[in-house]
This record gives structure tokens, sequence and C-alpha cells, in this order.
């Protein structure tokens, strides 16, 4: 009786959702020479393989009463197997992407992608071209750049040209508070089976299709903490861990029920703590109730250490496959509490680096002021993949130089993709350092052969 | 295979009439049944079996959940298994 209670609870009064179930699919059969037979392939795969998809994520949403959010498609890295596509073949690709994912229904689609931590492929780099072009004429489309890896280093070219891409998706997606931006993510050390977008793709190395789930429930740990009161942080930390079994069991039950019922083998469940711009589904308002006076404040980033690790220690035991990004996210426009903090100064952009160091992802949207130069957005990059190439960990960095936004102005994108003031920037440039270009080495110990 | 009701509201009389009887119209075999009044709050868990339902199982949780609009209450209709994945190992 007090299960069903608590469960019931969770889901009506704490925000407990499935925040995605995204199926993955492999694209290499589609490999084409001609741009526009490469296109009716992968559309005509997409569409048949996740056919589906939104139908089974509304069933099992009705059947075990647990919202599901978000249901999407992640795809083979397209610079994978475009093969001499130009970059009007890829914007073309992309727009095959984008037809299929209305034609699904789904949310979003991601593997716009490219993988250059090494080096450009001519193929990668027509894809690089194509992006600001690509993802301003499409609006379901999600790109993602992994541009460093501990095994590869960082490379210093690549972070040189996504950082002119950011600024010109602002540009061209100026009517819309530069949303292009939303959909385009830089990555360090990328993993293969992220179901969250803008950064997902269905990696190199993975089966021909797979079904991915990620979970979310601040609000849950939430009211655990705030239930708690005052106990030591070991206590504290016990808590979150129960707290995230059961949230993860919830997401494992669904990935397991959706890959039954689609024939797709279940690839893995992502431990996420996914907040919203909703009231009562923040991971800051988490570590605030932990004690501190407002996010930014020191004593953050402990604060968020403990959490992100004790969601994983939960979880892991929940589910069969742990994999994705697994951790809390940071996102600053999608998280109420965060943007409270941002607005009032309590969080800086470099505290929010700080913060990457011990949690997943990355500097993720984040409104900077239109007039960032280039290179300073380069020097942001560059900064918070040295923290992933470092730290064996995925980085991540989604800004937003919102058109015409200067310090005091706030952008609203609307729907789970929220609003957020715009933030500070050290606009000292970083310009003579980017221009070097290059590769920076891989650190020591990624020679651990 | 077996599915927890939740009804929530406030107290009238025959609610568990007519949620027992939809439930016997679509052929759901009501197993367990706990129900507290807290004040003018009513509350109740039924655990049905739901093998010989006569409609699919999403149409009786919209049944169900219509059945609560009409007496203003809030009626969910949630599958066992959820509840013993999150709270058993």
């Amino acid at each position: 009786m007090t299960e069903i209670l608590e469960t019931i609870n969770m889901i009506r009064e704490e925000n407990l959702d499935i925040r995605t179930i995204t199926a993955g699919i492999s694209l290499y059969d589609c490999v084409s020479e001609d741009a526009a037979r490469f296109c009716d392939n992968i559309y005509d795969k997409i569409t048949h393989v996740a056919e589906k998809l939104v139908k089974t994520g509304c069933d099992i949403e009705k059947e075990y009463g647990i919202p599901i959010i978000n249901k999407r498609v992640s795809v083979t890295p397209l610079s994978l197997v475009g093969g001499k596509l130009t970059s009007d073949g890829y914007v073309m690709a992309a727009k095959a992407l984008d037809r299929a994912a209305k034609t699904l229904g789904i949310n979003f689609i991601g593997g716009f992608t490219a993988l250059v931590q090494k080096g450009f492929t001519n193929s990668a780099s027509a894809l690089l071209d194509a992006i600001p072009q690509a993802l301003s004429e499409t609006s379901l489309v999600c790109s993602s750049v992994n541009v460093a890896s501990t095994k590869a280093g960082i490379n210093m070219d690549a972070i040189a040209r996504v950082g002119k891409i950011m600024r010109d998706l602002a540009y061209l997606t100026r009517d819309d508070n530069s949303i292009g931006c939303a959909k385009f993510v830089v990555f360090a050390n990328a993993v293969d089976d992220n179901p969250f977008m803008a950064g997902a793709f269905h990696g190199a190395g993975e089966a021909e299709a797979a079904i991915n789930v990620g979970v979310s429930g601040p609000g849950v740990v939430y009211s655990a903490i705030k239930r708690a009161g005052d106990c030591p942080l070991d206590e504290l930390a016990e808590l979150i861990k129960k707290t995230a079994f059961k949230i993860t069991r919830m997401g494992q039950l669904v990935a397991c029920e959706a890959s039954r019922r689609m024939n797709i083998p279940f690839g893995i469940v992502d431990l996420s703590l996914a907040p919203t711009p909703a009231v009562g589904d923040s991971v800051a308002r988490i570590l605030e109730e932990m004690g501190l006076e407002m996010c930014g404040a020191h004593g953050t980033t402990a604060a968020l250490a403990m959490l992100n690790d004790a969601v994983k220690k939960g979880g892991v035991m929940a589910s069969s496959h742990v994999g994705g990004l697994s951790g809390a996210f940071i996102p600053v426009s999608e998280d109420e509490g965060m943007i409270a903090a941002a607005a009032a100064g309590s969080l800086t952009l470099e505290k929010l680096e700080a913060m990457t160091a011990v949690c997943s992802v990355g500097l993720d949207m984040i409104v900077i002021p239109y007039d960032t130069p280039e290179a300073v957005i380069c020097g942001i990059i560059a900064d918070e993949v040295a923290i992933g190439v470092v730290n064996t960990k995925t980085t991540a960095v989604r800004l937003i130089p919102a058109y015409g936004k200067k310090i005091g102005d706030s952008v609203n994108f609307g729907g789970l993709l929220g609003y957020a003031p715009v933030i500070d920037v050290n606009m000292r440039s970083p310009e003579r350092f980017i221009k070097r270009g290059g590769r920076i080495p891989a650190p020591l110990h990624s020679l651990k052969n | 295979m077996r599915a927890i009701i939740t009804v929530t509201g406030r107290d009238s009389m025959g609610i568990i009439a007519k949620v027992s009887g939809e439930c016997a119209q679509f052929g759901a075999n009501i197993i367990d049944i706990s129900q507290s009044v807290l004040k003018e709050y009513f509350a109740m868990i039924m655990l049905c079996e739901i093998d010989s339902l006569a409609i699919p199982f999403t149409e009786f949780v919209d049944k169900m959940s219509e059945l609560g609009h009409k007496c203003g209450l809030e009626i969910r209709t949630m599958h066992e298994e959820i509840f013993n994945s999150m709270h058993r190992i």
C-alpha cells in the first residue's frame, strides 16, 4: 500500500518521468554514391525501423501510468556513411532526416554528427561546412561534433571551426532566438549510446538497432532530501542512492518493454537526473536543499559531486546495462533553479565550468552575449573539452550566442529548452592561442596499454 | 496480469459501486480492495486481474479515467509491474 502510494506520489507530485526512449538505428547499409539515393535510403530505413516507436511509447505511457516525455531516434554519425557527399549533399541528407522524424512523429532526431577528434576526413569536413545551413533549414535534426578524446587529444583546428559554426548558426536562426545553437553540441569523449539530445548518435560499434532510455527525476530526489532534514552527508548519499535505484528500475522496465514490443534489442539505461524548467524539477534546487544558500555558492561543486556519484551508485544495480551520459545534468536554461541562480549572478560561467568536472555533462544551454568574439567562444570550448580529456570523462559545450542579446537580456526558447538570462563572459582574447591550430597531444594517462 | 486502480477524491455515496461496476462490465476481476476516508477525502486502491479484459488494456485505462471525470474523482489504472519493478529486487 505505501509502495503504491509512494510511486503514484512520485509521478503526480514530484514530476517523475521517463525523459526519453531513443531508438538507435545504424545507417551503414544506406551508403550510396548518389546523394538523392542516399537520402531515400536513410528516410526509408529510419521510417521502417522506428515505425512503431511513437505508438509503443504512448502505449507504455498509458499502461504503466508513467509519463514518457520524448520519443527520439539517433542514427550512425552521418559523416561515417556520407561517402563522397558534398556539403550541399549533407544539407539534403539533413532534410531527409527531418522528413523522417516528422513522418514518425518523434521529437528529435540526432546523428548529424562528425567525429574529428584526431583529424578531418573529407566527408567530415563537408558535413561541418553543412551544419549551419542544415540546422537552420530543418526543425528536428540535432547535430554534434566530437573534437577531442582522452586517446587522441584535442583537435584545435576543429575547435576553431565549431566556434565559427556556433556564430553562424546564431545568425542564421536570429529570428528565432538563435535556436539553431540549441540543436548543436560539441563533445570531448562523446559516447556511442547516448539517448539525450542534442548529442545523441548511434555509435560506430553499435548493433543494427538498439533501444536506449533516459530517466529523470530531480523532483523525487529533492523531496526525499527535504524529508530527510538535517542529517549527515553520508546518510544523505544513502538516501539519494535508494531514490536513484527506484527511478532507474522504472527506466529498466520501460526500456525492456519497449524493446520487446518493437523487437529491437535493449541497449542501455542512462542514469540521469535531467531537469526541466518546471518548478519542482530542478537539479539546482537539490543542491540548495542539501544546504547551499543558492546554486553557485562555494560548496556547489562538492555537493554536485556527491549527488552525481550517489545517483550512479544507486542506479547501476537497478539496470542490466548502464550507459549514455549517466549523471546529473546542469543545462542552465532547462533548470528553474539554475536560471534563478544565473539571473541573481550567483552562478557564473567559471563556476559552471568547475561543476562540469564532477558531473554529467558540460556547459549546456548557456546564453552568452552575441558580441562574444569567435576566439572567446573557441576558448570556452577548449577549456571545457580539456576537462573531459584530462579527466577521462565526457564533456560537452552547447552555447547560444543569442542574436542581438547582451548582458541583462534574457532569451525564451519555449518548451523543455526553457529560458535563460545572458551570462557574463570574460572577453579577454585567447585569439593567438586558438590561431596556432594543430592538436593538443593526448595526456599521459591515455597510454594505458 | 494484474493492474492497480487507485481512486482519490471527495467522498460521496456509491464510489466503490461505480468503480467495481465498471470493472465488471469490462471483465476486470477485483482481487483485493483497500480503502480509507480521511476527513472528507476518499482513497481506494484496488488490485484487479486483467487477463480476461473484454477490451485492450489501454482502452480500459481510458474508460476508468473517464468514469473518474464524470464522478469528480481521479482514477488511475496502472500495470502492476511498475510497482513491482520499482520496489522489489
